[in-house]
This record gives C-alpha cells, sequence and structure tokens, in this order.
C-alpha cells in the first residue's frame, strides 16, 4: 500500500511531549504502530509504564491513578479502543475525567480506500461517542499533543489523539533528534 | 457459607484507613459499615472494572493500602486484571473476591463456571499469596495478619448468593452522579486538592 503520510514521527520527540505535560504513568497495551514508543519510553526514568493485559482495563487503570493524585495517559490501538468501549462510556465520559488517550490509528494511509475497517472505524466510533481529537502523522503534527492536554484539562472529558503513522525507529545516540 | 454483612464487618475491622473499591452486592452492605466513606469508591457504572481501578489507585498511592471488594462475576469479565495486577506486583492491594456462583442483580443465573478456584487463578497469575475462606471466624481471625503483610494477594470469600430485589439495577442521574463525586471526594482526601471540577453527562 502506498505510503501517503508525509515525513516521520520520532517517538523521542513524543516522549518530550509527555516530559513536558508531567506525565506520570503509561498505561498501554503495545500494538504494531507503537512498538517503537515503548522502547524510547523505556530509556525515560520519570514515566512509569503500566502494562495491561486487555485495553478494557487502560481506563479504568487510569482512573485509579489519577484519583491518587498522578497523571497518567493510556496507549492501546484503535481495535482496542472498540473493546474499551464501556470503560470509556461508564467511566471516562460518565466521571468527566481529564484523560489524553493515545489511539493507535491502524490502517490510516489519507487515501482512503483502507481496507483496514479498524481505521474506517476509528473517527465514527469517536464521534459517536463524542469524544473530540487530534491526528497526529509525523513530527509536524507535535504541537496537536499539548492542544489535547489543554482541551483535556479545560473540558473534564477524554481526548484522543490518534497516531496515523508507526512510529519511526529510534534515533541513533548523538543525532540530536 | 459467609454472609456479605458478616464478610463487610470483619473487613471493615482490619480496614484502618485503606482506600476501598468496591462493586456490585457488597457495596449495599460495605456501605451500611465503612468507617471512612471519603476513602470509598463504587464502581457501579463500569462492571467487572473495580480490581483495575484498585489497582491505579495502589499504583498511585503506595504508601496506603486499597482493598478491592471484587466479585465472581465481574472478575470473570476482567480476568486479564489478575494478571496486570500481578505483573505491577503492588505490595498495598488486598483483593476480595466475593464467590456466590451466580449473577445476583440479574436475577440468580449461574456465572459459566461455577467452581472457579479464584485463589488458584491468582497464584498461578503471580499474586503474593491467596486464601479462600468459607467461614466467618476462620477468616476473622486471619484477615489482620493478612493485610498487615504484603500484597497483592487475593482473598476468595464464599458467600451466600443474594439474587437481586424487583427493580434491578439503579439507573437514575442521581445515582449515577454517585461515582463520580466519589472519585473526586477520594481524590481530595488523597491529594489535599480539590481541583478536579464537574464533567461528564451526571455532574
Amino acid at each position: 500500500m502506498l505510503n501517503l503520510i508525509n515525513g516521520v514521527l520520532h517517538p523521542k520527540k513524543v516522549v518530550a511531549q509527555l516530559v513536558q505535560q508531567g506525565v506520570s504513568h503509561y498505561v498501554t497495551l503495545p500494538d504494531s504502530e507503537t512498538a517503537n514508543m515503548y522502547e524510547a519510553l523505556l530509556a525515560e526514568p520519570s514515566i512509569t509504564i503500566v502494562p495491561v493485559a486487555r485495553e478494557g482495563e487502560a481506563i479504568p487503570v487510569a482512573v485509579g491513578l489519577f484519583v491518587a493524585g498522578q497523571n497518567p495517559v493510556i496507549s492501546i490501538q484503535n481495535a482496542g479502543l472498540f473493546e474499551a468501549g464501556d470503560a470509556l462510556r461508564g467511566l471516562a465520559l460518565g466521571i468527566g475525567f481529564p484523560l489524553v488517550m493515545f489511539i493507535g490509528y491502524r490502517g490510516h494511509n489519507r487515501h482512503g480506500d483502507t481496507p483496514d475497517s479498524a481505521a474506517i472505524f476509528l473517527e465514527p466510533y469517536l464521534h459517536m461517542w463524542r469524544v473530540d481529537y487530534f491526528v497526529v502523522e509525523s513530527n509536524d503534527d507535535l504541537d496537536r499533543v499539548p492542544l489535547a492536554f489543554d482541551l483535556a484539562k479545560k473540558s473534564n472529558q477524554p481526548v484522543a489523539v490518534a497516531i496515523g503513522t508507526e512510529y519511526a525507529e529510534p534515533e541513533p545516540v548523538g543525532t540530536g533528534q | 457459607m459467609i454472609t456479605y454483612a458478616d464478610a463487610c464487618r470483619v473487613i471493615n475491622e482490619s480496614r484502618g484507613d485503606a482506600v476501598s473499591v468496591t462493586t456490585m452486592t457488597q457495596t449495599k452492605y460495605w456501605n451500611e459499615i465503612s468507617s471512612e466513606p471519603d476513602l470509598d469508591a463504587s464502581i457501579s457504572n463500569a462492571m467487572s472494572k473495580a480490581s483495575s481501578v484498585a489497582l491505579g489507585v495502589a499504583l498511585g498511592d503506595p504508601e496506603r493500602k486499597v482493598l478491592c471488594l471484587d466479585s465472581d462475576g465481574s472478575l470473570l469479565m476482567n480476568l486479564g486484571s489478575l494478571a496486570t495486577i500481578a505483573g505491577m506486583a503492588p505490595e498495598n492491594l488486598y483483593h476480595f473476591v466475593f464467590n456466590n456462583g451466580i449473577y445476583a442483580v440479574t436475577g440468580g443465573q449461574p456465572v459459566p463456571a461455577p467452581g472457579v478456584e479464584y485463589t488458584k487463578v491468582a497464584l498461578g497469575c503471580g499474586y503474593k499469596s491467596a486464601h479462600r475462606f468459607d467461614d466467618i471466624e476462620s477468616m476473622d481471625t486471619a484477615l489482620p495478619g493478612i493485610i498487615a503483610g504484603a500484597g497483592p494477594v487475593l482473598i476468595e470469600i464464599i458467600v451466600k448468593g443474594e439474587p437481586a430485589r424487583a427493580g434491578g439495577v439503579d439507573q437514575t442521574w442521581e445515582s449515577n452522579a454517585k461515582l463520580p463525586l466519589q472519585l473526586r471526594a477520594l481524590r481530595a482526601r488523597l491529594t489535599g486538592t480539590d481541583d478536579w471540577g464537574s464533567g461528564g453527562y451526571y455532574i
């Protein structure tokens, strides 16, 4: 399939955004788009990775962390967000939880003819739940990440950041990326 | 066989200033005797997620003990949370499972496998220890020592099922506002700051 995304998304730059936002915990079930992000997070001592066995656990674990005074985000794939629908309804939306949800946008290609139903349904699904979202496809879009945090805080609602490309390989040490 | 009321009473006697995260039938009994209502959260509108919320609180405030009052039907819906909890290994988490073998709130239908031994599942996942009680005297004797020790611990309580009264689950705007209000009160208590404003459908 044609890669129609311009540019690349470097995981260290996203990690830097999380550090800037004071994120304490990254609750995640790794997926094919975010594997390199996981590796980059392992090198960031200020953020604790909390691996979950199923995506539906991610939002409630984040709720508990937030109630205890922490500042979590979650990272799951679009297919996993569908599985997590009841937690999104009953907890994130139901309690007014200012949570930034990083969602792997598997199948996204900007071409509009993706055969991956996980991509086809993601944005309609977010609209259905009335969840605002930002699509991040490359480093050029990273200014949308702080916008997502700001919107979540102002609205006391979950906000999604749809990661529309696979994170790039970690940059070699000393490249200044 | 243990009654819900006795089990909740005995747990509360060993509670200290622990956070409680409850769900389903035991919530009603817990609310009647809880010595620290500001430290209680009843996960009433997201079935099966009590264990996951409790894990988050335990990780977020490792100096405070967290009691999760879960049930068998709920845990079966979120059984992977046992592995998630074991993986993070919070020493301050005590996971009670009220096992009645039925879906009480829907009228008493049996769960898919009423014979599941949750202690064995928890140990297989990697919990530090697990205990099973079917009489209140044994539970009363052992529980202080269990809670004084390190978690994660699963405590399975064999209780007499109480199929729901007519009327089913309470779903009103007021009842659904309880959870967001409880969680804000709990965050204020744990952090000392009341900084979580209104939001969501109910408040």
